[in-house]
């Protein structure tokens, strides 16, 4: 255990000593003046308040050093209402530091711990109780309320069932046809290759269904597509893939393969797509192959063409699910 | 007795007669509380909580968590006319239309920001002085429980308004749900009520995050708060303070006067930030669309680590038998945090298991006197900075002109190998610090005036330091290391062996210490 014989004793507490305001009676009255003024400005500070709310326009600006255009309405009624409990709680702090007793007490502690007559006789009770109930003679009552008991508690998980419906295909869906013109977004006009320069992105959407007047968010959460257009001797892509481009240009899914971020950041110098949320970094002219970050697979890829109209239009729907990973992706 | 005496007692009657309180409140008045800076923590997150209740409470007023598309109208020019939800519009009318609104919204805010802070800071002070050894492991377990609640919770919040920002955040969930094996994409579409991000979001989190959440948080508190004041409050060593006394001020008054008026500083101190310092401008990252995306995407700090863990983690995604499993995503989102919370959990009966000590402990530790664990802890602390520095990389990298793939190696390579790093340093450091109080007790304090001796030697003079400073640097105890017998009574080898061998390794290392000045020490010492 620790050292026998401490070396150096306990001198025990220091004795108290009187501040200013204990002796002084001046000191004393003069802490109470200050107590008062604080709590003075704090009511101060509520007229400030009350008068911002009503009589500053919440159109007004001024210029404040360092902090640039303020709203001041709004500035000055955070000021008002920020000093009001301010002194109040100054107020209060000087008042217990200056005038009330400051003489620290002692209290003992006592062990936790029942006294073992205590904790025989809970003992004893519960025993006396659970016999009394016959939980110990009467198994077929302990076991049928056991059952009843665990049923009950399985029924809420049923009740969320509701919740929402399940997965099926949908995560591995999306809007894209073969066929699917690519529309600005937003505008949702249809795009002709001439339109892009080389060098620049354009964020697409598949054209709109028929009857339906604007992209739902849960559409727009799997179909953006990002177009991007290059030399077509800047790519460096197998047969296959590089019949998925046109004229240069070719389209990745815009949702990140490893969160669901958009990957809204093109570098033009190195070309490569960068993803906002985690860094993962794509490089466009290897089928946004993963350079970096944590994201472990590329970007789809949307093979496109143009109709016979001369639009952009997709050979086929993506061939592989967008968006973040999941259980079942690959099957 | 004048009149106002007589209505106080005539109260206080009918109130006993009804409820027997003024015994408890006679006890209780006179309740006992040590004072240190350091205690006031725990009180920053109470007062914040307290904030949060009311400012929020304010904010539903106004606010319309629906996910269901309206037109904006209100007075912010540039979004004007611009499609989005009803929870983002109703944010903005609470900012631009609400009078005082855009200032709770503030205080709100920030007030989140100081609970968190002001708990994890709490809990810092409580693990480094070791206020979490008996009796008060149920404590440390409900403070735990309350920081992993107030992460969820402030998430919860800040995905309300369904802003650019925010949606992204929620996206980001999402995918951590979506990466669950298995079940994954079923919990997601049981949350989201179908795919991603569905209309149903927004509602649902709506009632966690202003019933539920702070429901559970009020009955945490409520049961903190009270084993605090039932074990009552632990104090730091000194003269005069011992493990079975509370030496400090009476709750009534200087308790109440200087609580109550903190209680007003720091709601001071909210509002003014809220007044002077902007805090998540909604209106400028627009409502959310998951086809879009604003450049340097934060979380809140308190999430930022989770962040940087995500950020730093390796690409590695295997497909086995068929199925993806997204160790990418799941280490770093899920078992990392995971292993870390249950860890600090659990820290009190590690302790306890490494040290054998059974005893109720009342005075608070000198971090230097627990190498071991402050060692520990600034391992902890180390393994979070990099990844909440990993998790602003971005804005590290444009800020500073750095390269962030830089950075995120130097995340990569560091939280793997700096915390051990940090904990042989503190080690070390606790150490010295310990053998510098030694060597203060044993010849006393530097005075910086040089005597040169009969001899013609120059030595400084030591003056002897204070009694009261003397019993501070000496008082903790020393203990050896946990015995532990490899055989028992007969000579046969305990089961457990490599269980017990650890054990002893990590008790040794538990226990290591400089020997504070013994009694020989001293009458040695005072022959010179």
């Amino acid at each position: 255990m620790s050292n026998e014989i401490e070396a150096i004793k306990d001198p025990g507490l220091p004795a108290h000593k009187l501040r200013q305001t204990d002796v002084d009676p001046k000191a004393a009255a003069r802490a109470e003046q200050q107590v008062a003024i604080l709590f003075l400005l704090s009511a101060l500070s509520t007229v400030l308040f009350i008068f911002s709310y009503f009589f500053i326009s919440t159109e007004t600006f001024i210029f404040i050093p360092l902090m640039g255009e303020q709203n001041a309405h709004q500035l000055f009624l955070g000021l008002g209402l920020a000093f009001s409990l301010l002194f109040i709680g100054l107020g209060a702090v000087h008042w217990a530091k200056t005038l009330m007793p400051d003489q620290e007490v002692i209290a003992h502690r006592h062990e936790f711990r029942s006294s073992d007559s205590d904790r025989e006789d809970f003992v004893k009770t519960a025993k006396e109780g659970a016999a009394a109930a016959g939980l110990g003679r009467r198994s077929l009552i302990k076991r049928t309320l056991g059952l009843a008991v665990g049923l009950v508690g399985v029924s809420p998980i049923f009740l969320l069932r509701d919740l929402g419906p399940t997965p099926g295909d949908e995560l591995k869906t999306t809007s894209w046809k073969a066929g699917s013109r690519l529309v600005t977004d937003p505008g949702d006009r249809p795009i002709r290759p001439e339109d892009l320069e080389i060098g620049s992105v354009a964020q697409t959407l598949p054209e709109l269904a028929p009857g339906k007047d604007h992209h739902s968010l849960n559409d727009i959460a799997k179909d953006a597509v990002l177009l991007i257009r290059l030399r077509p001797e800047e790519f460096n892509l197998d047969a296959e893939r590089l019949s998925w481009t046109y004229e240069g240009i070719i389209a990745f899914s815009k949702i990140c393969s490893h969160m669901g971020c958009a990957v809204a950041l093109y570098e033009q110098s190195t070309k490569h797509l960068l993803c906002p949320c985690h860094q993962s970094t794509f490089d466009v002219t290897r089928a946004a192959k993963v350079i970096f970050g944590p994201a472990a697979r590329p970007l789809p890829q949307l093979a496109i063409t143009v109709d016979e109209e001369g639009y952009l239009v997709a050979q086929a729907p993506f061939n592989e699910p967008v968006g973040p990973s999941f259980w079942g992706r690959s099957k | 007795m004048s009149a106002r005496e007589r209505i106080a007692g005539n109260v206080a009657n009918y109130v006993d007669e009804r409820t027997g309180a003024a015994a408890w409140m006679k006890k209780n008045l006179q309740k006992v509380f040590p004072d240190h800076w350091s205690f006031m923590l725990g009180e920053i997150a109470l007062y914040s909580f307290v904030i949060l209740l009311l400012s929020g409470t304010f904010l539903t007023f106004w606010f319309d968590p629906s996910m269901r598309e309206v037109v904006y109208e209100g007075s912010y020019e540039p979004l004007k006319g611009l499609e989005m939800s009803a929870a983002y519009a109703s944010a903005l009318d609470i900012s631009f239309e609400v009078r005082g609104g855009l200032l709770m919204r503030q205080i709100h805010h920030w007030s989140a920001l100081i609970f968190m802070a002001a708990i994890v800071v709490h809990l810092l002070r409580v693990f480094f002085t070791g206020a979490f050894r008996k009796p008060r492991e149920f404590n440390w377990i409900i403070g735990v429980g309350l920081l992993t609640l107030g992460i969820v919770e402030g998430f919860l919040g800040y995905s309300l308004p369904d802003d650019l920002l925010s949606g992204t955040g929620i996206r980001i969930a999402e995918a951590i749900l979506q990466a669950i094996p298995l079940v994954g994409s079923y919990l997601s579409y049981f949350l989201f009520g179908g795919v991603f991000p569905g209309v149903t979001f927004i509602p649902r989190i709506y009632t966690l995050h202003i019933l539920i959440i702070p429901g559970i948080f009020l009955a945490l508190i409520t049961v903190h708060l009270m084993l605090v004041w039932y074990q009552k409050h632990t104090q730091y060593p000194g003269p005069g303070r011992t493990e079975k006394n509370v030496v400090g001020y009476p709750l009534m008054p200087v308790y109440m006067a200087k609580a109550g008026g903190f209680f007003f500083i720091v709601f001071g101190v909210t509002a003014f930030l809220g007044a002077v310092a902007s805090i998540n401008p909604i209106w400028l990252y627009g409502p959310y669309t998951p086809g879009q995306i604003s450049a340097g995407s934060q979380p809140d700090w308190y999430m930022g680590w989770l962040d940087g863990l995500v950020r730093m983690a390796p690409p590695i995604e295997p497909v086995i038998f068929g199925y993806t499993l997204s160790l990418n995503i799941l280490i770093p989102g899920l078992i990392i945090p995971g292993i870390l919370f249950t860890g600090m959990a659990l820290y009190p009966f590690i302790e306890q298991w490494i040290t054998g000590d059974k005893r109720e402990h009342h005075l608070l530790d000198r971090p230097r006197n627990a190498p071991n664990r402050t060692a520990l802890g600034a391992m902890a602390l180390t393994f979070m900075l990099i990844a909440l520095i990993n998790g602003g990389n971005d804005l590290i990298a444009t800020n500073f002109d750095l390269s962030i793939n830089q950075i995120m190696w130097f995340s990569r390579i560091g939280i793997i190998v700096l915390p051990p790093i940090a904990f042989i340093v503190t080690k070390r450091l606790c150490l010295s610090l310990q053998r510098a109080d030694r060597e203060l007790v044993l010849h006393g304090r530097e005075t910086g005036r040089l005597v040169m001796m009969p001899s013609g030697e120059f030595v400084e003079v030591h003056e002897p330091i204070s009694p009261e400073k003397a019993w501070l640097l000496t008082q903790h105890e020393q203990n050896a290391p946990l015995q532990l017998e490899e055989k028992d009574a007969r000579g046969v080898r305990r089961p457990g062996l490599l269980k017990s061998k650890l054990r002893k390794r990590f008790a040794i290392a538990h226990a290591e210490q400089v020997a504070k000045p013994t009694v020989e020490d001293l009458k040695e010492i005072e022959h010179h």
